[in-house]
């Protein structure tokens, strides 16, 4: 349920919730093979980036989505034709689950002229307007006030669309976060923020970055909705993320959403994470909405170690055909490093 | 012709863009019940209403911001910086966002927004309100960079700026908004990127932009009462820049002069002598020399303001340096 302002602190945010086991966590057997099988794309799709990665075939920076997968399917199936959806630089899974294909997804990585903006923007700058994926932001959070521009636009014109702001706890204490979220406050724009909250700020624990513990507590300064939850299913992200898009399309209110979920890898691939112990991370693989959808497709619907292997073999299959498009496809054309810095008018 | 003051010709072009078209509205501190710090958008609030003229809290990361992100989605803000000294704090904004966007998005999305409010120096506003931004903005590709000087240029230029797809910075002057000019009463466009020679002469090129026009040409009247006949250019778009006009008159006098309001270190004027010095080295008769801020901050009291800024007797000065008269 969506809170107004003022409420109750909810779970700590360093120890995972368990969940429980009951079905309401989970959808029918058709929503949970389909779900899982979008969380699964977007995983090999970073274990297979992670792997070029390490053969030197992508440089850069390349900060994994793996753990936080089901907050991406959930939105997936949330979006309106009008919605759009502004993220960070850690954007692979969103581009995955909107459909972007991966083919273009792995070339941008490459820096390839088939990538999903040509090879000009890499892992930090995914853009695919027609797949409503709006950026792709490195700069941390100046994409929060961009944000608010695409709401103000839609109320401006009497429109319905909504726009979906994901940012980082590590963005929470930065400006331009505050700014964006004042003018949103101020002019009641159809926009929902959710601050995706993997616990660290890089290597920063949320206790030596962020004077609360509970992000949403902030809400109440710009006079917007707030919900808090740990993402342990598809099922109740997409619930409690589509009531916060309801509030914001019919109400025009802004929503600030507080997802706490976990990173099983580094902040990005030069970050062997040794400012948390292994048991920490193994609680939180525990919860892993991606195992346990896994284990509810066994438990709930009767679903074989063979049919789960066979999933896994196409969507591997899928994100080899990836890798082979992107090492084959060309490099960007020399002329291309003059294009599209202004348009002719 | 109209004979009005730049300030109200910034608001008819502003008035006139948003008649004509329903995506262009503006944002900004002060702008809508206030009628304008500096009165630029006087009456517009009574006459587009709420929804189209809007005003901010101090908060100009964020209305920067949301201005890109509006006209990422196709409408045509107006931004008002009560003071483009206030724009250090959405300079981020500017750079990441507005310039890069589209570039980022390998031409996905365009941002068409016009960036607008005073520049450079006024009088005794003390160091961090007294600073010219060109050479920030004027650096970075994917930015358009114009800066004013006349009510016929503010209007036509305003109005080309508002209809460009690109992210315009648009530099006006504090100590200008009450120069009246001539401007036609019939509609009018400035093409984007052509310099305009303010005052045609054979025997040196002062180069000149925004506030440091009137300077100029006041050096160019007491350098002709010696004799000397100068040609006063004024860029008006920074960048791109009409390299061309400056080289052409370079080429006829052989002597050139930059003078404007900034400081001398890694400016927009360093910009200029490098395209003369390499497409004109052999037509130069003499050093090009530049007319501007002392390199110091700007200090508050009037007479040692008055030292740091670029005046007409320093401007004959170099005038007379490089045409060899003493």
């Amino acid at each position: 349920m969506v809170l107004p302002c003022a409420g109750p602190m909810t779970s700590h945010a360093s120890e995972p919730v368990a969940p429980g086991d009951d079905n309401a966590h989970f959808g029918s057997k058709e929503d949970n093979l389909r779900w899982y099988r979008e969380m699964l794309r977007i995983r090999r799709f970073e274990e297979s980036a992670a792997q070029a990665y390490t053969r030197g075939k992508i440089s850069g920076f390349l900060h994994l989505y793996i753990g936080q997968e089901a907050i991406a399917v959930a939105t997936k199936e949330l979006l309106q034709p009008h919605d759009q959806v502004v993220a960070a630089y850690r954007t692979h899974g969103f581009a995955i689950a909107f459909g972007s294909a991966p083919g273009a997804c792995m070339a941008e990585l490459y820096g390839k002229a088939t990538g999903l903006v040509g090879g000009i923007g890499g892992s930090m700058h995914f853009f695919d307007r027609k797949h409503q994926l709006w950026g792709g932001y490195a700069i941390v959070g100046n994409h929060v006030p961009v944000a608010a521009g695409h709401a103000f636009a839609a109320k401006y014109r009497g429109e319905s669309g909504v726009t979906l702001c994901f940012l980082g706890d590590g963005a929470v204490a930065i400006g331009p976060t505050h700014e964006g979220w004042t003018l949103a406050g101020l002019w009641k724009l159809p926009i929902v923020y959710v601050v995706e909250n993997n616990l660290y700020s890089m290597g920063t624990p949320l206790s030596r970055s962020i004077p609360v513990e509970d992000i949403t507590l902030k809400a109440a300064g710009y006079n917007m909705a707030r919900e808090r939850f740990q993402v342990t299913s598809v099922a109740e992200t997409k619930a409690r993320l589509g009531e916060a898009m309801r509030l914001a399309r019919e109400e025009s209110r802004p929503v600030l959403v507080e997802l706490i979920t976990y990173r099983f890898r580094g902040h990005s691939m030069s970050d062997p994470g040794k400012y948390r112990d292994k048991d920490e991370v193994e609680a939180w693989r525990r919860s892993d909405p991606m195992e346990r959808t896994m284990q509810a497709l066994r438990r709930l619907h009767g679903i074989s170690e063979e049919e789960l292997e066979a999933i896994d073999e196409e969507v591997i299959a899928e994100m080899d055909e990836a890798v082979r498009f992107a090492e084959e496809s060309p490099a960007p054309a020399p002329e291309a490093r003059f294009h599209n810095i202004l348009a002719e008018s | 012709m109209a004979l009005i003051q730049i300030r109200h010709a910034i608001r008819d072009a502003i008035a006139e863009e948003m008649a004509r078209d329903e995506r262009v509205f503006l944002m900004g501190e002060e702008v809508g019940h206030y009628n304008g710090a500096y009165k630029c958008s006087e009456g517009l609030l009574e006459r587009f209403g709420e929804r189209r003229v809007l005003d901010t809290p101090i908060a100009e990361t964020g209305f920067a911001g949301v201005g890109i992100g509006a006209a990422m989605c196709g409408l045509r803000p107006i931004v008002e910086f009560m003071t483009f000294n206030f724009s250090a704090v959405a300079f981020d904004q500017i750079l990441n966002n507005a310039a890069k966007i589209r570039h980022m998005t390998n031409g996905q999305f365009s941002v068409p927004i016009v960036f607008r409010g005073p520049n450079a120096a006024a009088h005794m506003l003390g160091s961090t309100h007294s600073q010219a931004f060109e050479p920030f903005y004027a650096h970075v590709p994917g930015l358009i960079v114009i800066a004013v000087a006349t009510a016929y240029d503010a209007k036509g230029l305003l109005k080309s700026a508002i209809r460009d797809e690109n992210p315009v910075v648009f530099l006006e002057s504090e100590l200008m908004y009450s120069v009246k000019g001539e401007v036609p009463e019939e509609e009018y466009l400035i093409p984007i990127g052509k310099a305009d020679i303010k005052r045609p002469g054979k025997d040196v090129t002062v180069i000149t932009w925004g506030q440091g026009v009137p300077v100029a040409l006041r050096s160019a009247e007491l350098a002709a009462a010696e004799g000397i006949d100068a040609e006063v250019i004024d860029l008006r778009t920074l960048r791109p820049m009409d390299t061309e006009a400056v080289l052409t008159s370079v080429r006829k006098t052989n002597r050139a002069v930059v003078l404007f309001h900034g400081w001398p270190y890694g400016g927009v004027g360093c910009e200029v002598i490098a395209q003369i010095q390499e497409q004109a080295f052999d037509d130069l008769d003499a050093p090009v020399l530049r007319v501007c801020y002392e390199d110091v901050p700007m200090p508050y009291a009037e007479n040692l303001e008055n030292l740091v800024l670029p005046t007409a007797e320093r401007g004959l000065a170099a005038i007379r340096a490089v045409t060899y008269r003493r």
